[in-house]
């Protein structure tokens, strides 16, 4: 019930658009009817000239706060009671206590592996030094019977090659092609920045936001909806959530491996920097430094790429291209970017001919045309050189 | 072929036996691989320790050196905004309508922005907006971004803060107050309302003080005439749409005359409707752009042309005041008859800076009851007193002027008498230069105040009576600069901000329109003209007139150019670059001479080895001024007897080093005259011109112009004039067009872009020139490329000489004259089509031919042809081997010689931060060794297509746009889809003046041409 009601402007714990709950009952002397008329109605309570109320609504920017005409006497005693609880210390502990405890199984797991490994590798050494003893016994079994063996007038394997002048050329065409197949494989890597995951100033883990939180792509890189970038967002989009969210909390349970909800938290600490906002008393101070995110997905400047065509007209979702990006605790280029991959993927992708009307007639002509009914890319000239060179 | 008529670009041309002209048809690129340089010295060479083997060593260890550093990519920043304004999408453009109003140029626009730069100058296309931006506004964007403009106020040179400024301005005004000194504000027209209410106000604060308004190129005759005959100053307004017969007199109404922006309206009666199109005479001494338009063009100097006003109102008015004769007294009684025969739809101007001249051309309009006269409209942007400022100059010399602010002019530049000016500026005891560089006046004046460019700034403007506009900032200030408005508001002890002070005053002119709408649209029309009626003595005025005379020696004709205009925008490398439409010379003025001025005087032009022109310098003096080292350039159509000069050039201070060329006029401008007896006198030493006029020529293919005459046009069927041309096929005479060795695509389906070329309609103002630089990135070369045939201009608008008879007809009668007598008047004959020749503009881009021989050439398949029937170039993909420019029959493509963005050797707007602003994100820079070309605004036509997708919409009839089409005001562009049946470009494409240019070779161009109809 205080998720659903209050936490929108009121944290437990810490300032946020209204003060802190925790320890309000104590902090207003256990008047618990005049906090129940608060929470009804606020706003009515100030203009009846109430001091304390006045006081209240002067001290945090003269926000009004929200009327619950819809909350049961009931339900107001249940969330007091809720906030009148203690700071849940050693809850916390106990969640440590069992990431330390998970710790230890992991390194069991590793440590059994490795006892595995040790006995194969003895039983392989046992087995080679067995297999050289019965070696030496037979030799000697050989000996003790007086065989001696045929000394043959053998050629050296290499000798026989270097001979055979067609198995040399051959062997040689063979190397060459393999070695230019690799070769070029390398060389087509050049410039490739797949996978390039570069370190940025602030941590910014999509994990959490569009995964964990699932947050809507274009709630942040709105313009991919009608711009040809998908826009990094400005901070005051940030701000939208982040005046709440002043502190990672995580969901009990989860794992966050080496970043640990304090570092989240300095992460945010970053942002409030940047952005010049003040968590203590809620106020921008005007102090603003430019966040510079470096560049994952740089096309060269002579390639044009428009996201609202791929976006908004095809109707493509975002990873077809960025990958996984729900699952990517650091951003990184899911794909090569490359002239052949943006090709490849307009050779076998149908356009979404239905609901749009600049579709409707261009392509009724074109599927008359080609006599097909569905189109590709490629077929509306997607694989024109100036439709993305100029 | 239309008619036999030769045309040619150069007097060169007409010479048959030219080595130049031969080696500039067989060879597109003149310049030979400049080896030379280091292949030349032998010695040297000889001497060199390297040998072959270690040059190979070294390139091969460089090339891995280079393949290795690639390797590594660069680490790109983004930098998001913080908060990011409401308005801004990055990647989409914003449009503001704002108005320009320099002083100089008066227009409605539409500025295009991104991520808040202002990138593109558009037309307001509004009804009833005053629109028809020339190429100096197009351009001016990129002015704003000018790395040498003044950064802060300075005071006696030196940095200092505004408060400074203000302090200094301030105790000043008390000072001259208190001791009664008078307080002059020295102007440009600024024509706004609420500045011409503040400084009431100023003057209110301070009664000694007194505005003077000063036009660096003076309409004040014209403005004088007004007052006298209308009672009020100001300048009458015309309409050259409702007018069929047009008379000029010395009046380049199509450029800078009385303020300019009559050519739309002009335009549209050029089309012929029905048979019918409207008639033009121009009478005038220099080649000018009306005159190139005109259907009659009379070259007469200007003492002729006073005569043949006084023969046009004997004519028109009635009466019998004597003139002299001219050598072309039929053809000016002719047009007087045609004139009056057209009644109200006649219409006669004149742009003599003089007050009679003036008031006989109001005598004879009121007389005609013309239509396309409209003095109750009275236009304000010429309002400078020429008297009034030469007073000024007596009185700062005498003393009595205190303090001296100044805004928007230059006058130690400008003035023909600048020394003076200078001396009397000693003798002020503070003098503040509004100016948006430290120019030669701000250098002079006590303090030199930064003033925002036109797109930072809020501001007013009446352009003509009831037509209210608005200017609006489009940028935040990029400097520490202050507009001069706000600077008064404070001297005044008024603390309204200028934009709040606007607002007020605005209500009063806006008809009911809200604040927001006004600025929304950039302007308000409001209320009804009554007629007025002219109350002057014109028999009088006539008389006077009739006893001008002509002076001494030559006549000195000073005109503006379409690209430079008074000069302001001088250090702007985009109109430096522009050729001028008639000459075709970039990066130069020069003094126009005619051919037989040129050959008494011993001038000469002649063309070079790598195709540049060069010429003789003169030594021109006048009133005691002498002008040294003038370039001359001999002028098909000059009138004998002058000579013509632009203003604008000649600047030194605050310009760039390349941009410091050409020699100023303004010394010549005495008593604000624009025409000055002078001698002329050939000086030693040629001059190098950056001149395009032979370059890129067609091969001596014919055919490129057609044109024909009204009478044969209406009579004739299309087949006459249109001819096309035929091959034989099968036995059969077929149209050449319908032949051809390529299979065809379906071009039925989708888009197919056509370009339309009216060359009724264009009157070669070059508008398109610059805005198609702006939109596409077009490098700035500089004159010595430019010399060298290397300029980029994907656009160029080709001008074309040509005379009544055909060039074989002249070649006959040299050959066929007997006898020496004979011999000698059939040469003086022949020479007759340079001294007055026809024009023509033609508009010249990459043809976009469906079957394009420059496609088939690439070795590397760099060019190739889209859907839309748009040639697409792959930059990234060239290799730069030229061949495709070299089998391009219309030689439109351009080479990238050097890298041209951040290089010092090319130190224009693309080498400085600041200027790379103007940059359209969309379009990408072009490196060095790739070829280029017009791509009919790919990027433009794509974002059409893209946004009707995202709306969910076929995309609308005449929703495509080029930048040229767009920027072209008088409707000779039109650019659209053939495969839309309601859009205007399917209706052109049907008409039977269509025309493609060298149809008989089977390219299959979606760019095509109307045939030229002259109304003779």
């Amino acid at each position: 019930m205080f998720n659903s009601n209050c936490a929108a402007c009121h944290k437990l714990d810490g300032a946020s658009t209204g003060p802190a709950l925790r320890g309000v009952v104590e902090r207003h002397d256990g008047d618990v009817e005049w906090l129940h008329k608060w929470i009804k109605s606020s706003s009515s309570l100030i203009k009846s000239g109430d001091a304390r109320a006045v006081k209240l609504f002067s001290e945090w920017n003269k926000v009004v706060m929200n009327d619950f005409p819809g909350l049961s006497d009931q339900n107001i005693d249940d969330i007091l009671a809720y906030v009148s609880e203690p700071k849940a210390e050693p809850a916390a502990a106990v969640a440590g206590g069992a990431d330390a405890a998970k710790g230890q199984g992991a390194g069991g797991d590793a440590v059994s592996n490795m006892i595995v490994l040790g006995a194969l590798v003895v039983v392989l050494l046992l087995l080679v030094t067995m297999l050289f003893l019965v070696k030496k016994v037979l030799n000697k079994v050989v000996e003790a019977n007086g065989l001696t063996e045929e000394v043959r007038q053998t050629v050296p394997v290499w000798k026989a090659f270097v001979k055979n002048q067609f198995l040399v050329i051959c062997s040689t065409i063979i190397f060459i092609l393999i070695g230019s197949y690799f070769a070029y494989g390398y060389m087509m890597q050049i410039g490739v920045d797949k996978g390039y995951e570069p370190v940025q100033p602030i941590h910014f883990s999509h994990k959490i936001h569009a995964g964990d939180n699932g947050i809507d792509c274009k709630y942040c890189h709105s313009s991919a909806r009608s711009s040809k970038t998908s826009g990094i967002p400005s901070l005051n989009v940030c701000m939208n959530c982040h005046k709440n969210i002043s502190e990672f909390t995580g969901d009990a349970g989860t794992d966050y491996g080496k970043y640990t909800p304090e570092f989240y938290t300095a992460e945010i600490q970053k942002l409030y920097d940047a952005v010049g906002w003040d968590p203590a008393a809620q106020k921008y101070t005007g102090k603003e430094k430019p966040v510079k995110w470096v560049r994952i997905h740089n096309l060269p400047d002579f390639v044009y790429y428009n996201h609202s065509q791929h976006v908004n007209v095809a109707g493509l979702e975002c990873q077809t291209c960025h990958g996984p990006v729900e699952e990517m605790e650091i951003m990184r280029q899911h794909s090569p970017l490359t002239m052949g991959w943006c090709i490849d993927c307009h050779r076998k992708t149908d356009v979404k001919l239905k609901d749009n009307a600049y579709y409707a007639k261009i392509h009724e002509e074109l599927a008359n045309k080609y006599g097909v009914e569905k189109l590709t890319v490629a077929q509306m000239g997607g694989l024109e050189c100036g439709k993305c060179h100029y | 072929m239309a008619s036999n008529k030769k045309y040619w670009k150069s007097v060169e041309e007409l010479n048959d036996n030219s080595s130049i002209v031969e080696t500039l048809r067989n060879n597109e690129f003149v310049e030979e691989i400049p080896t030379d340089e280091f292949l030349g010295d032998k010695n040297k060479l000889s001497s060199s320790s390297t040998t072959r083997r270690d040059f190979l060593k070294y390139v091969g260890f460089s090339t891995a050196a280079a393949t290795l550093a690639a390797c590594e990519g660069p680490v790109i920043k983004s930098i998001p905004y913080v908060v990011q304004p409401e308005e801004i999408i990055p990647g989409i453009a914003d449009y503001y309508a704002t108005t320009i109003a320099d002083g100089f140029d008066f227009v409605n626009v539409l500025v295009k922005t991104r991520e808040g730069r202002p990138i593109k100058i558009d037309n307001n296309k509004l009804a009833n907006a005053y629109s028809g931006a020339n190429a100096r506004v197009h351009a001016s964007v990129l002015s704003m971004y000018d790395s040498l403009r003044l950064k802060a106020p300075k005071i006696e040179g030196k940095n200092a803060s505004w408060d400074d400024v203000d302090a200094k301005v301030r105790a000043s005004l008390q000072d001259a107050k208190s001791t009664g000194g008078s307080v002059v504000l020295l102007t440009n027209t600024m024509a706004s309302p609420s500045t011409d209410k503040l400084i009431g106000e100023f003057i209110e604060t301070y009664p000694n003080a007194k505005h003077v308004v000063y036009d660096a190129i003076s309409s004040s005759a014209a403005a004088d005439a007004y007052e006298q005959a209308y009672g009020k100053r100001g300048l009458a307004d015309y309409d050259f749409g409702k007018a069929s017969v047009i008379v000029s007199v010395g009046a380049d109404f199509l450029g800078d005359w009385q303020g300019g922006g009559y050519d739309s309206a002009y335009a549209q009666n050029r089309i012929p409707k029905n048979g019918v199109m409207s008639k033009h005479i121009q009478i005038e001494a220099n080649m000018s752009l009306s005159g190139a338009n005109a259907d009659v063009r009379l070259p007469l100097s200007v003492a002729d042309q006073k005569a043949a006003l006084v023969k046009l109102y004997n004519a028109i008015v009635g009466g019998s005041v004597s003139s002299a004769n001219t050598a072309y007294d039929e053809a000016i009684m002719k047009a007087a008859k045609q004139v009056k025969a057209a009644g109200s739809k006649g219409v006669v101007v004149t742009g003599l800076d003089d007050v009679n001249a003036q008031l006989v051309v109001f005598a004879i309009n009121e007389a005609l009851q013309a239509e396309a006269f409209m003095p109750e409209q009275t236009k304000y942007v010429r309002q400078g007193n020429a008297a009034k400022v030469t007073e000024l100059i007596k009185e700062m010399n005498a003393g009595k002027v205190h303090t001296l602010i100044m805004s928007g002019i230059n006058p130690v530049y400008t003035l023909a008498n600048s020394a003076a000016f200078v001396e009397g500026l000693k003798k002020v005891k503070t003098s503040v230069s509004f100016s948006m560089k430290e120019d030669e006046t701000a250098l002079e004046a006590t303090i030199a105040a930064a003033t925002p460019h036109y797109l930072e700034a809020w501001g007013d403007v009446m352009i003509k009576k009831g037509h209210y506009s608005v200017t609006q900032p489009t940028i935040r200030p990029l400097f520490d600069t202050r507009q001069f408005q706000e600077a008064l508001l404070l001297w005044n002890g008024n603390n309204t901000a200028y934009y709040d002070y606007i607002k007020a005053t605005s209500a009063s002119y806006v008809n009911g329109l809200t604040w927001n709408q006004l600025v929304h649209d950039g302007f308000a029309v409001s209320g009804e003209n009554t007629k007025v009626s002219a109350t002057a003595d014109f028999s009088s005025a006539v008389a006077a007139l009739s006893k001008a005379k002509k002076g001494e020696g030559l006549e000195l004709v000073l005109y503006s150019k379409t690209g430079m205009g008074d000069g302001q925008q001088a250090n702007n490398p985009w109109l430096q670059e522009f050729p001028d439409p008639i000459t075709r010379v970039s990066w130069d003025n020069y003094l126009t001479i005619s051919r037989v001025d040129a050959e008494a005087f011993g001038i000469e032009n002649f063309h070079v080895a790598n195709g540049g022109l060069d010429g003789s310098y003169v030594t021109i003096t006048a009133n005691g001024v002498t002008l040294e080292n003038v370039p001359a350039l001999i002028q098909p159509g000059q009138a004998a007897g002058t000579v013509g000069l632009a203003f604008g050039y000649g600047r030194k201070a605050s310009l760039k080093e390349d941009m410091q060329v050409g020699v100023n006029a303004y010394t010549l401008y005495h008593n604000f005259e624009n025409v000055q007896n002078v001698t002329v006198a050939k000086a030693s030493g040629n001059h190098e011109f950056a001149c395009v006029q032979l370059q890129n020529t067609l091969m001596s293919r014919g055919d490129i112009v057609k044109d024909t005459t009204l009478e044969i046009f209406n009579t004739k069927d299309a087949e006459e004039w249109n001819v096309f041309p035929m091959v034989s096929y099968d036995h059969q005479e077929v149209r050449a067009a319908s032949i051809d060795i390529w299979e065809s695509f379906d071009r039925t389906v989708g888009h197919h872009f056509n370009l339309s070329i009216d060359l009724n309609a264009c009157t070669g103002c070059g508008a398109c020139v610059i805005a198609c630089h702006a939109e596409n990135n077009v490098p700035v070369v500089g004159k010595s490329e430019v010399r060298r045939s290397r300029d980029m201009h994907w656009l160029r608008i080709d001008r074309y000489y040509s005379s009544e008879d055909t060039f074989a007809a002249d070649v006959d009668k040299k050959v066929t004259a007997k006898g020496f007598s004979e011999a000698r008047s059939a040469y003086i004959e022949l020479e007759h089509p340079a001294d007055n020749p026809q024009v023509v503009f033609q508009p010249v881009m990459c043809q976009h031919c469906n079957h394009a021989p420059c496609e088939t050439v690439c070795p590397v398949a760099a060019t190739s042809h889209g859907r839309q029937g748009q040639n697409h170039m792959a930059y990234n993909r060239c290799v730069g081997t030229r061949y495709c420019a070299n089998n391009c029959p219309y030689k439109v493509r351009r080479f990238n010689w050097f890298l041209y963005a951040q290089n010092d050797e090319f130190d224009f707007h693309m080498n400085d931060d600041l200027g790379r602003m103007v940059l359209n994100p969309d379009v990408v820079v072009r490196s060095r060794g790739v070829m280029e070309k017009c791509s009919l605004c790919i990027q433009m036509t794509q974002a059409t297509i893209l946004k009707a997708k995202n709306e969910g919409r076929a995309v609308r009839p005449n929703e495509f746009e080029t930048a040229c089409s767009a920027a072209c005001s008088s409707g000779a562009m039109v650019f659209g889809d053939v495969n839309e049946k309601e859009s205007e470009i399917t209706k052109l494409a049907e008409s039977d003046r269509t025309y493609h240019l060298l149809e008989h070779i089977g390219t299959k161009p979606n760019v095509f041409y109307h045939v030229k109809v002259r109304n003779i």
